[in-house]
């Protein structure tokens, strides 16, 4: 029986371990390698924390030294939280108060930054330090259960304090048993991974390679600027499984790619992170024919995915692509606001879940936990949980679900999941700015802030503060100064008359 | 070229390119950078830039931007 994602590792390091399990730019490691090198760290975790069940915050680059340190981590028997080093030192901070890590992984440059800003050095593993001997004596925790913590990923939190979404070992084994068998992903698959580690679209990528074998091809980040490199990329590296966001294939379509560039490497086309177009995706189909394409969707909160589309009828350009039906083991739930069970075609009710996926709650957040993971609106008789995702969505007349939208402010923009609520809150904590509000104009894929403020808030200098408090693809793209902001009768920023005036601008 | 400027200076003010510096290297433009540049310059020129000109030299300095815009058919004042 199977109760952590460690057996993944172990099962495949048995049957191939001399296998490249994942290669970035600089290096590759074997399974075996792998392995060795996760056990090395699990004995300096120990080493230092003496503990376990303990969060751990893995502050390195996107690379294979990653991937061993969420495994040392797991070994150990705590549990990772992955961000990216890119990120303004301000918002790695929110997550480390948030998260209260035992421990901090890190390289020699990385734990400078850290140290330059405050972290004490104790808090710090510097792997760069510990020993990768193989004589070492291992350490590897064996009271860890399914319901125990595998990884906790923050995400876009509206008032500015990112949330910790709590996942267990067990709901990942839920959602990667199904993955492997639905996408009959083997050894002899290449996957080429897009996603940062911090975005949960990279667990399916990790653990379909630790579960089957296939190798993890890390993609250079620079190369996602450059459809024609990164496509070059895909087949000279004989890429055949990807799990991209929909930007990226509107990138590669926008610009022609793939009639220059021969990608019938690609056998499995995985999507999933925001609305794909069937635009851009008819593009792909036609040059692209024998792949299989699957339109995956489902929050954080519920282990990367709850539904799947495999597409398999033609669409016109304009015609929307359904999310699907629910993975196995997973059941969706579309309420009304009265909280009634829709079934019938055609009726918009926000989408909620059921399933071992579900993650455990927000860390150190009970207030937003028992928010959104309520009980079951239909069982009266006993304790169960379901998640409320906040999407809406109805049945189309195949009874495959469709998605309609938000209930509420958060956004995708570039596969990002935002709050706008998040950049809002930044944007009034300068100084010069009275009022602000943040829109999303989805057709230009641009984030427009529209704002009261003295003269000297020009675009320059709100880029210039904003880069120094928020990642990089939250940054307004747009900046429109007002005089004063459209109000509706109770005094709140009048939301749909400031967005009518953009869509009239633009 | 001034236009060029102006348009590489909105977009990243945190940085001089003036300076005789390659952007890429230096990491002046990244990823999200590249793509609004392109588009912009697609929309102030009224050109469309070939997908198989989008790749990292193209971008190194000023001169190079330029060449591009001047090859995909724009032109700069």
């Amino acid at each position: 029986m199977q109760n952590t994602v460690i057996s993944y590792l172990e099962n495949t390091v048995g049957q191939y371990p001399d296998k490249v399990a994942v290669q970035d730019k600089e290096s590759a490691c074997t399974f075996e390698e792998l392995r060795k090198a996760a056990l090395c760290i699990s004995t300096a975790i120990f080493r230092r924390i003496q503990m376990t069940k303990q969060p751990i915050f893995v502050y390195l680059p996107k690379s294979v030294r990653s991937i061993q340190a969420f495994m040392g981590v797991l070994y150990s028997g705590n549990f990772y939280t992955p961000t990216d080093v890119n990120f303004p030192f301000e918002k790695a901070n929110s997550i480390i108060k948030c998260l209260q890590p035992a421990l901090i992984l890190s390289d020699t440059k990385h734990a400078s930054i850290l140290e330059s800003n405050g972290v004490d050095s104790e808090r710090i593993l510097n792997l760069d330090e510990i020993s990768f001997d193989a004589e070492n004596e291992d350490f590897v925790c064996t009271d860890i259960i399914d319901t125990d913590v595998a990884y906790i990923l923050f995400t876009s939190g509206s008032t500015g304090v990112p949330k910790g979404v709590v996942i267990s070992h067990r709901s990942i084994i839920d959602y990667i048993d199904w993955a492997k068998e639905c996408f009959r992903v083997n050894e002899k698959d290449t996957i080429g991974n897009q996603a940062p580690f911090y975005f949960d679209n990279s667990t399916l990528d990790i653990y379909l390679m630790l579960s089957t074998g296939a190798t993890l091809q890390i993609v250079p980040e620079g190369l996602f600027a450059f459809p024609a490199k990164l496509m070059e990329y895909v087949r000279t590296m004989e890429i055949n499984t990807i799990f991209w966001v929909p930007s990226v294939f509107i990138n590669v379509a926008n610009m022609d790619i793939l009639s220059r560039i021969d990608c019938s490497c690609l056998k499995k086309i995985l999507f999933a992170g925001e609305v794909m177009p069937n635009k851009h995706l008819n593009y792909w189909r036609k040059h692209i024919k024998d792949a299989l394409y699957a339109n995956l969707y489902g929050p954080t909160e519920i282990t990367v995915d709850c539904t799947y589309y495999l597409v398999d009828r033609e669409f016109a350009d304009d015609e929307p692509l359904p999310i699907g039906v629910p993975c196995v083991n997973s059941n969706v739930m579309l309420l009304d606001d009265e909280g009634r069970l829709i079934e019938e075609a055609n009726v918009t009710g926000e989408l909620c879940v059921r399933g071992t996926s579900l993650a455990l709650g927000y860390w150190n957040n009970w207030e937003k936990t028992n928010e959104v993971f309520v009980q079951n609106p239909m069982n009266k008789a006993y304790p169960e949980k379901i998640y409320c995702t906040g999407d809406l969505a109805h049945y189309n007349e195949f009874g495959e679900i469709m998605f309609d939208g938000r209930k509420d402010f958060q956004i995708k923009h570039m596969g990002y999941r935002i709050e706008l609520g998040e950049i809002e809150t930044m944007v009034l904590g300068l100084e010069e700015i009275k009022e602000a509000c943040v829109l999303y104009d989805s057709d230009n894929r641009e984030i427009v802030l529209c704002y009261v403020g003295l003269e000297t808030a020009n675009k320059q200098y709100l880029r210039r503060c904003l880069m120094n408090k928020l990642p990089k693809y939250m940054i307004p793209t747009k900046y429109i100064q007002m005089e004063v902001l459209p109000k509706n009768d109770n005094g709140k920023i009048n939301r749909k008359e400031l967005q009518k005036c953009i869509m009239e601008k633009a | 070229m001034e236009q060029l400027y102006r348009m590489l200076e909105e977009l990243r003010p945190e940085f001089d390119f003036r300076e005789d510096v390659n952007y890429i290297e230096e990491g002046m433009l990244d990823s999200f950078d590249i793509i609004s540049l392109v588009d912009e310059i697609e929309e102030k020129y009224s050109i469309k830039i070939d997908g198989l000109d989008i790749i990292p030299d193209n971008f190194e300095t000023i001169e190079k931007i330029s060449t591009l815009i001047v090859r995909s058919g724009g032109v700069i004042e």
